[in-house]
């Protein structure tokens, strides 16, 4: 272990910097293609670098595998970590704080409001299908998942959470012509105000539109932004609904 | 080449269950016609296009032609009888000169539709049937050039054929990147669809430029990919196949526009769409029946998506319900005309490689399928649940899948990238995943010709088990007095219950009335079209 707080990267001794790295260049393999590869890897501050492995894909690509010492140096000092608000847990977590925890089922209700028709937000949140290789909220069994899909009125949507027992509803808004987006959220938070006072569930907007920023201006919980993972959902709904461990 | 011995008392008993337990989908399936098995029809009488009217500009965005006339024909009369018969008696009564014609006097709100009965409804019987005929001998003819085209090129020299996904949003780069696997060794390109399509209940037009994590499946595209293919054959000596997705709310039609457009293999499940992406049961119990019977005629070979299940459960608790997918996905298949050979059964490599044994366990799994579909080129699908980032690891993990395949005579072999679950594969990674294929398969592809496990060892008692486990759970749903859709109403596959009033496009289900009319049916079952008089006699 470095005694300091500058570090470099170790292959087998300390000190030596060295990395590996792999890439493709857009030219035919050769003595040039080379060449190119070790300008590039210079370039990264690679020095001396080996092209340890090269070849050809399909006539006109080379791909390369580069190992080398590299110039920089990692100041620890200088490294700051955003730390989220809540972390992400993964689909075990997420069940096991529910189940003990919460002790009950989660009851999470979502929709599109309004005329908008595109349920690809709130499907790819929901559907066991899910997103980015995450799989929606249908499938941690501790969530009980209603989807109830694309144009629900602000009142249905209301009455539903309310015999349900919805602990969160989540709604995507897709369509923003005329700011349709925000007026449908603020209309969503003024009904459930209205109907629910604060006894309402968790609000959750969503869409790629929005600024996550606009949560307390909108009324609502939080306000997912675009490419929001079905992960990051459960997690943020664990983080605001479960009561937090009691210490030991 | 399968080496296990199963029990064959429990393989008859297994295919019993299953024709049981799927026996309620069938007769739903025959009592019910959908809005996508309509419009389907009106595809195969030749209505393309889309209503200029409609949509902000974008090809892709405006309203298809045949949505607008089967959802006039439904406002005006119902859709009990089917869309041809109202259709076609406009057409025979002089109202449009052609069906093209008859779909703009529905744009500009001036078709009129009415249900002939007596002489006028075998009028408007026999011009449908004469307007769908076209359809089904293009179709007839599209397989005919298939076979001729695989007889002068030939087939890949080997099994699995080597099968790799093209994803680019923009058909014009798909075609560049396709032929480029092809070349590189790909003897199947399945261009995957954009995120969503599934849920759209009409089919976008045209070249499309413009997809998510995917390209819009339009014929458009499927013609272009289909010549670019077609050139790459010619070059390389080898007959490169092309797959879709006939899934979602459009099952039907992308099926008759795969048979079209000489599409070779299709991705078509009974029950994905309902489990995966809350699809209503009888919408795809209905729809699913239709596009085999249009996959049976086209020679097209299904691919069935029972990889699924292991990504969303433990793949050792829950490789049963693979099996009682399979199973089941062979009983509907066969009800709907497929044979053997165009039953490319799903299965995958999921087990967490941590777990002692996984390697046998996954042979065991594999043998299992090979074993109880013996005619079945199964398709195979590489670890995703477990590919973590660590792309060394997540090399060495899809070696072994490799070798898996090969060792138990897979016949698809869907190529796993390393970067699975990290960036949409690049340049690179399918050129090393390629790679990765072709060692193992030069190195061991004919290993399993020494590859005998032996009677009462791990591998044969593992496969023993999960087969009398799905034996158990295919009595459960056969015992259920509505079968499979009860069974999916309770939760049996995976986690989520999907009952049979739930979930997306039950408005477009329609209950055929004692006069039902389906040309394209009819002429896919060589049969009489008269849906409920065919159940009558038992066919």
């Amino acid at each position: 272990m470095p005694d300091g707080s500058i570090v470099r990267p170790y292959g087998d001794t300390t000190g030596d910097g060295m990395v590996q790295t792999s890439f493709t260049l857009p030219i035919p393999p050769g003595p040039k293609a080379e060449g190119a590869a070790l300008q590039l890897a210079n370039k990264m501050g690679i020095e001396p670098a080996m092209v340890v492995h090269s070849h050809g894909i399909g006539g006109q690509f080379t791909f390369f595998v580069v190992y080398g010492s590299v110039r920089h140096l990692v100041d620890l000092d200088a490294v700051h970590v955003e730390e989220r608000a809540y972390p992400l847990l993964g689909s075990k977590e997420i069940n096991s704080a529910i189940k003990d925890r919460l002790r009950r089922k989660l009851v999470v209700l979502g929709a599109c409001i309004g005329t908008d028709a595109h349920t690809v937000g709130i499907d790819a949140i929901l559907n066991v299908k899910g997103f980015a290789g995450e799989k929606g909220l249908e499938y941690l069994r501790e969530m009980a998942v209603t989807n109830l899909g694309a144009q629900v009125t602000v009142p249905e949507l209301v009455a539903r959470a309310r015999a349900e027992r919805a602990d969160a509803v989540l709604v995507s808004q897709v369509v923003t012509q005329k700011d349709a987006h925000l007026r449908n959220t603020r209309e969503l938070a003024a009904a459930f105000r209205e109907a629910m006072g604060e006894y309402r569930p968790l609000l959750v907007v969503g869409g790629p539109r929005f600024d996550p920023a606009m949560a307390a201006d909108l009324g609502v919980d939080k306000v997912f932004g675009r490419g929001t993972t079905p992960g990051e959902v459960a997690s943020y709904l664990v983080h605001a609904l479960i009561p937090q461990e009691i210490p030991a | 080449m399968s080496t296990l011995n199963l029990d064959p008392t429990l393989m008859v008993r297994a295919r019993e269950l299953a024709a049981r337990a799927a026996q309620p989908v069938i007769d739903l399936a025959q009592r019910h016609t959908t809005v996508s098995v309509e419009r389907a029809v009106l595809r195969l009488a030749g209505l393309s296009g889309t209503d200029p009217v409609t949509g902000d500009g974008v090809e892709q965005d405006k309203v298809p032609w045949v949505n607008r006339v089967v959802d006039a024909v439904r406002d005006q009369v119902g859709l009990e009888s089917g869309v041809a018969l109202p259709v076609w008696h406009a057409l025979a009564s002089g109202a449009a000169p052609d069906l093209h014609t008859l779909a703009e006097q529905v744009g500009a709100g001036t078709a009129r539709f009415t249900i002939p009965e007596g002489p006028a409804a075998e009028r408007a019987r026999e011009a449908a049937r004469a307007a769908v005929a076209p359809g089904i001998a293009r179709i007839d003819a599209n397989r005919r050039r298939r076979e001729e085209l695989v007889a002068t090129h030939g087939d890949p020299p080997r099994r699995p054929w080597i099968y790799l996904i093209v994803a680019t949003g923009d058909i014009y780069e798909d075609i560049p990147q396709a032929q480029a696997a092809a070349r590189a060794g790909a003897d199947v390109i399945a261009v995957i669809r954009s995120t969503g399509q599934s849920l759209l209940d009409y089919v976008p037009e045209g070249a499309t430029r413009t997809g998510y994590a995917g390209t819009y499946a339009t014929q458009e595209n499927f013609r272009l990919m289909r010549a670019a293919l077609d050139d790459v054959s010619a070059e390389l000596g080898r007959y490169v196949r092309l797959t879709n997705y006939a899934s979602g709310l459009c099952m039907p039609e992308i099926a008759v526009l795969a048979g079209l457009e000489r599409l070779d293999m299709m991705l078509n499940d009974a029950m994905y769409g309902i489990l995966f992406r809350d699809i209503n049961p009888r919408r795809t119990f209905v729809d699913q029946r239709f596009s085999r019977m249009v996959h049976a005629r086209a020679g097209i070979i299904i691919n069935t998506g029972e990889d699924n299940y292991l990504t969303t459960a433990d793949a050792v608790d829950e490789a049963h319900t693979v099996t009682v997918s399979q199973l089941l996905n062979e009983t509907l298949a066969h009800e709907a005309g497929l044979e053997d050979w165009q039953l490319g059964l799903g299965h995958a490599f999921e087990i967490d490689p941590d777990r002692a044994e996984s390697f046998r366990l996954e042979l065991a799994h594999a043998l299992l399928a090979r074993a109880l579909f013996p005619d079945a080129p199964l398709k195979w699908m590489p670890p995703t649940k477990h590919m973590t980032g660590d792309v060394f690891r997540g090399y060495l993990l899809d070696g072994f899948f490799n070798l898996a395949g090969a060792l138990t005579g897979q016949g698809i072999l869907l190529v796993g990238m390393m970067t699975e679950a990290v960036v949409t594969p690049w340049l690179s990674d399918r050129d090393l995943a390629l790679r990765n294929v072709r060692y193992v398969l030069n190195s061991a592809g004919n290993l399993a010709e020494d590859f005998a496990p032996p009677p009462g060892g791990f591998i044969d008692r593992r496969a023993h088990t999960v087969l009398t486990e799905a034996v158990d759970l295919l009595g459960r749903i056969a015992d259920h007095p509505e079968g499979l859709i009860q069974a999916i109403a309770d939760g049996t596959f995976g986690i989520t219950k999907r009952p049979p009033d739930g979930g997306k496009g039950l408005a477009g289900v329609v209950e055929l009335g004692p006069d039902a009319y389906n040309p394209a049916v009819e002429l896919l079952a060589g049969g009489s079209g008269r849906v409920r008089e065919e159940e009558a006699v038992g066919a």
